[in-house]
């Protein structure tokens, strides 16, 4: 657990970069650090490690003052990840992965087999140990930084915008492989960014810093998108907050219609030419488009992308819904098979549900 | 009887050349690529200093190009009374020389090394020596070697000078005999054999960068 008491920092010219913040990054989570350029969420960061020393308050990493320990030790405890990672380019990705456990006085052998299990670990082909950092792409030198701060099994890992580098597709995937190695590893995380979508994504706590270094809001992601705190966190949620707190409501509540269903070549049953809308399924039940019963010839129209019935939330099944001239949204199961079909109606009665269950639950 | 017929070998000096050939080539060897190692070592903590604190850096840059343009006989003039008509008294103002160019090397070597680079090395708990050593050095190398090269070569020019004190000029001496015995030939040898020296001596050293430098060979090959 990283403990911050009334941390501040303020520059000789008087700029208050971080002001009395007080915080409390529990252990075995992703706790973010967002708000926007000038918010000291990097300076709060860089405290944690002593690259920049408070003038005010203390840190305590697990009930002990960061500043009892020689600051190299301290550094060498905890994972360092950068903006474009930061790697040194006249040592090979296996060497850069070595670098902590060699400072700390591990054998070469050893800590070359290590890199190679963190190569694995974050997803790297073995074959680029030996290659330079430049030889690789901004994603997989991401990965790279990722695996070199976790060499030495630190309990901490500070992560400074460590994906804002990368194009979209590629920060998405870096996004959520850091999510299945967090799941396996469990390390207590400081992470900043000035991407709210990203906080959301990956933080298990987020905290909302406005400039001169204030906390505006602590809170999981959900309660802050369904109760931000001020205008500012308001604000700086963005317009579709709304939308996007439906992404932590599952999909499951949805009654999917069944008897929409219809298998190619097979005759529409009475019943069924009285719905708006047939969704046209092939042998193995994926679905194939959407047809008008009433004009029975056209071509069938595509369904955009289905959502998982059983796993998507209700923002995936809302935006299948959306998507689809017909505002029908088709959910399949883990094999692709179609289970049923909703429409944007039924959606909007079950995000109206959700929204009251958590009025009450207040 | 002119000093062109006694010698046959074109590489046998005639009986006033006081040295072999491959003396006159070792002296050169040893002043001038001595000189460029010296200001090698003065140079290092110069552009360190420089590089900490950028505002002395200007300053800096101005005195190593002014002493660069003090003329060479000048020193020797200065310099005579202290060393008297030695190896020391080239060696002197040839590593002087090599300031001008090995301190902004230096400077911009250690300037190539990406800031994010040093904040990754200072958060994963390097201290400030080994830092240097083991990153800052290596990655500037590639900067450094070129400023190196360049200073090697001109001392190994400028050195030719050291025959004006005496028997001092290296290969540079059989520039002056040439023209005090009337023996054009001996000018030509000595130009060919410093040429060839230059580019033996370049080529020689970026074979060591080569190898100090195994990474930033892909490096160039790709960018």
């Amino acid at each position: 657990m990283i403990t911050f008491e009334s941390v501040s920092k303020r520059y000789p010219d008087g700029t208050e970069a971080v002001a009395e913040l007080s915080l409390e990054a529990p252990d075995s989570a992703i706790t973010v650090l967002v708000g926007p350029s000038g918010c000291g969420k990097t300076t709060t960061l860089r405290m944690t490690n002593r690259l920049v020393e408070p003038t005010g308050g203390r840190i305590l990493i697990d009930g002990e003052d960061i500043r009892q320990r020689p600051v190299a030790q301290l550094r060498r405890g905890i994972g360092y990840v950068i903006q474009q990672a930061g790697l040194f380019p006249h040592r090979t990705v296996a060497e850069n992965i070595s670098t902590v456990p060699r400072l700390l006085g591990k054998d070469r052998r050893s800590a070359r087999k290590r890199s190679l299990e963190l190569m694995e670990l974050v997803g790297l082909d073995l074959g680029f140990a030996e290659r330079y950092p430049h030889q690789l792409s901004g994603g997989q030198q991401q990965r790279v930084g990722v695996a070199r701060a976790l060499a030495a099994d630190p309990a901490i890992l500070l992560m400074d915008e460590p994906f804002s580098a990368v194009d979209p597709i590629v920060r998405k995937s870096l996004q959520e492989q850091f999510l299945q190695i967090q799941a396996e590893v469990g390390k207590t995380i400081l992470f900043v960014t000035h991407d709210i979508d990203e906080a959301i994504r990956i933080g298990d706590r987020i905290a909302v810093l406005r400039k001169g270094g204030h906390l505006a809001q602590f809170a999981a992601p959900r309660e802050l998108l369904e109760r931000p705190a001020d205008g500012f966190v308001e604000e700086f949620l963005g317009l579709d907050r709304g939308v996007r707190r439906l992404t932590f409501i599952s999909s499951n509540g949805l009654n999917l219609r069944t008897d929409a269903l219809v298998k190619k070549g097979v005759e529409p049953e009475a019943g069924q030419l009285e719905l708006p809308w047939l969704l046209q399924v092939d042998e193995a039940g994926a679905p194939i488009g959407w047809l008008d019963p009433r004009r029975p010839d056209t071509a069938p129209i595509p369904i955009g992308h289905p959502f998982l019935a059983q796993n998507d939330s209700l923002r995936a099944a809302l935006d299948a819904a959306v998507l689809c001239p017909t505002g029908w949204a088709v959910g399949v199961d883990e094999e692709g098979r179609a289970v049923g079909v909703v429409s944007q109606e039924e959606i909007a009665v079950a995000i109206r549900e959700a929204h009251r269950a958590s009025l009450e639950a207040v | 009887m002119s000093g062109a017929l006694v010698h046959t070998g074109v590489f046998d000096m005639p009986s006033y050349v006081q040295s072999s050939f491959l003396g006159l080539i070792r002296t050169q060897l040893e002043v001038s690529l001595g000189a460029t190692l010296a200001g090698l070592v003065i140079a290092l903590p110069i552009g360190q200093l420089c590089s900490r604190l950028p505002r002395i850096y200007p300053a800096t840059l101005g005195l190593v190009t002014i002493i660069y343009s003090i003329p060479s006989i000048a020193l020797f003039v200065l310099l005579i009374d202290y060393t008297g008509e030695s190896e020391t008294t080239v060696f002197i103002p040839l590593t002087l020389y090599t300031l001008a160019i090995l301190v902004p090397g230096v400077v911009d070597g250690i300037r190539s090394v990406p800031p994010n680079v040093l904040d990754a090395a200072d958060g994963m708990g390097y201290g400030r020596m080994r830092r240097y050593l083991t990153v800052e050095l290596p990655i500037a190398l590639p900067t450094l070697m070129a400023a190196v090269r360049v200073a090697a070569v001109s001392s190994l020019s400028l050195m030719s000078i050291g025959s004006t004190i005496g028997n001092y000029g290296g290969l540079g001496d059989l520039f002056l005999l040439g023209l005090k015995f009337f023996d054009n030939s001996l000018i030509w040898v000595g130009l060919i054999s410093l040429l060839v020296l230059s580019v033996f001596c370049d080529i020689l050293l970026r074979g060591v960068q080569r190898l100090l430098t195994p990474w930033a060979r892909s490096l160039r090959s790709v960018g």
